[in-house]
């Protein structure tokens, strides 16, 4: 049977043999959607605790048992995507790079990189116009959403990727790690102005 | 044959989408009827031709052949062969014909009085009935309410992912294309409910997204469009009002409109006369305040996938919620 293989066809065969290995592999460890959150969990993401200025801080014990998803799931990603056109986060941030609000792409946060922070300054709000979403979205939405403002903003791509998006394309997508390739020392200073009370 | 006929067209009418009110061959509607009669047309003279073809191959296969005709040799079949050819060239191009003057008959008039715009999202209907005067332009969600007797275009449009609008009793199937426009010629002969939904592949709860068109008495379809075009309705229980006010403090009105107050969401379907309508959830469950509320306290077991969150809410709250909802006819 294998007499018709010849030396020079053992590498494309191994080639062959061993993608197909792979492939399987990553279909059998492909994280499964969670479509429905169980409600004591989703109500447990609101016990972050955030340090006394409001940035960074502790995420809720339930968030690493459940193995970060918001940060690194790419269905959360995509809901986040969604949700971040959803509730006109673009009006002010547009694609990411800022407007009237703050850019995410270019390599400073206010508040710092940390989901938690992200997620506060989503539900609580911060100074100088950004508005709290406490009551337009739960607390669950608000995750999703400030793990894509990570993603758009890392300086690393992450593993899990967004959705496909058919809009203009009008910078590097979430997958590139736009932040690094947009890095922006400006002048802006090593401490940016957090604000009279961050 | 008779019988093969019948089993035929069973098949077909299975293919064509079910029975009673939404089916290929219980055409209501003037694009339909000529469908209809496209599709009986080609399985008829099909049937006819196949029925013919099997005789002839019985005919062959069990005629005996006579002993003394001497060892086979080729015998020129020119007269059968060319007409057999020539029936077919006749067949085929008849049927592309017809085929044709369907299209032609099914396509758009130059002018219809009455335009309405279909959005298809995941997984459910918009519906805009604008207007010149933006005041009497209004939205609702999955139900398609037509005059009877009269040609009205529905413009299709896609918010996300190609879908495909078909009510088979009324007209055929057209996409819904994302950063397209088209257009379906509708049109009902006799007052009724007509089930339709979406035709092409578009996600986890495809199957789940069904609407309904409703075709009116002239008189009665004006009484339902003065009736969408108001606000909405003031609540007049006590549950509906503390559920009014528990609906805009929670990120319900983040996402739903609710003409008359201050819920001007987009983004779902709008609810300003939710409980006039026959379904929820693009078909999924009757209007009931029972299924608002299963509904509203968990809608990922529903139909999972679907957009709406699971809001958080105290049991008292999601009874007033759900009674609000449903007083607003």
């Amino acid at each position: 049977m294998f007499r018709g293989i010849n030396k020079a066809k053992w590498p494309f065969l191994a080639t062959f043999v061993l993608l197909v290995v792979a492939g399987a592999f990553l279909g059998w460890a492909r994280q499964p959607r969670e479509l429905r959150t169980d409600p004591p969990i989703a109500a447990d993401l609101d016990h972050l605790r955030l340090m006394p200025n409001g940035i960074s801080g502790a995420p809720p014990e339930s968030y690493f048992a459940e193995g970060k998803l918001y940060e690194s799931d790419a269905y959360n990603l995509s809901q986040g995507q969604r949700l971040y056109d959803w509730f006109g986060c673009p009006s002010c941030h547009r694609d990411g790079r800022g407007n009237v609000g703050p850019s995410f792409l270019d390599g400073w946060w206010l508040y710092g990189p940390e989901m938690v922070s992200i997620v506060a300054s989503i539900r609580d709000g911060r100074p100088h116009g950004m508005p709290a979403f406490r009551d337009r979205m739960t607390i669950e939405e608000i995750w999703q959403l400030a793990g894509y403002v990570q993603t758009i903003g890392a300086y690393s791509a992450k593993v899990g990727a967004t959705g496909r998006k058919d809009d203009r394309q009008t910078r590097p997508a979430e997958n590139r790690a736009p932040a690094r390739i947009l890095f922006d020392e400006g002048p802006v200073g090593v401490h940016p102005d957090q604000g009279p009370s961050p | 044959m008779r019988t093969a006929l019948v089993l035929l067209l069973s098949i077909t009418a299975t293919a064509a989408g079910g029975s009673g009110n939404q089916s290929a061959l219980n055409s209501q509607g003037a694009p339909a009827i000529h469908v209809e009669h496209l599709i009986i047309g080609i399985t008829v003279v099909c049937a006819v031709v196949w029925l013919l073809v099997m005789i002839v191959l019985g005919w062959a296969l069990l005629r005996k052949r006579s002993s003394d005709s001497g060892p086979p040799r080729d015998r020129p079949l020119t007269t059968i062969v060319s007409s057999a050819v020539a029936a077919t060239v006749v067949i085929i191009a008849a049927l592309t014909i017809a085929s044709f003057y369907t299209t032609r008959s099914i396509g758009l008039p130059g002018n219809t009085a009455l335009t309405i715009t279909v959005r298809g999202q995941q997984w459910w209907w918009q519906v805009i009935y604008a207007d010149a005067n933006p005041a009497f332009s209004f939205q609702t969600a999955n139900e398609i309410h037509i005059p009877v007797g009269q040609d009205v275009q529905i413009q299709l449009e896609s918010a996300d992912v190609v879908h495909s609008f078909w009510v088979p009793s009324l007209a055929g199937k057209q996409d819904l294309v994302p950063g397209r426009s088209n257009s379906l010629l509708l049109r009902a002969e006799r007052p009724g409910t007509y089930r339709g939904q979406c035709a092409e592949f578009c996600g986890l709860q495809h199957t789940h997204m069904a609407m309904m068109v409703i075709a009116d008495e002239p008189a009665d379809y004006q009484r339902w469009i003065a009736a969408q075009r108001e606000n909405s309705v003031m609540p007049t229980y006590a549950d509906a009002a503390a559920g009014k006010a528990a609906f805009l403090s929670k990120p319900c009105a983040a996402c739903h409109t609710v003409r008359g107050t201050s819920a001007a969401g987009t983004t779902g379907p709008d609810l300003t006369h939710i409980g006039s309508r026959q379904t929820i959830a693009a078909g999924l469950l009757e209007t009931t305040r029972g299924s608002l509320a299963a509904w509203i306290a968990d809608p990922q077991t529903l139909k999972p996938g679907n957009n709406m969150p699971m809001v958080p809410l105290t049991s008292v709250e999601l009874r007033d919620i759900s009674a609000y909802m449903e007083s607003l006819k």
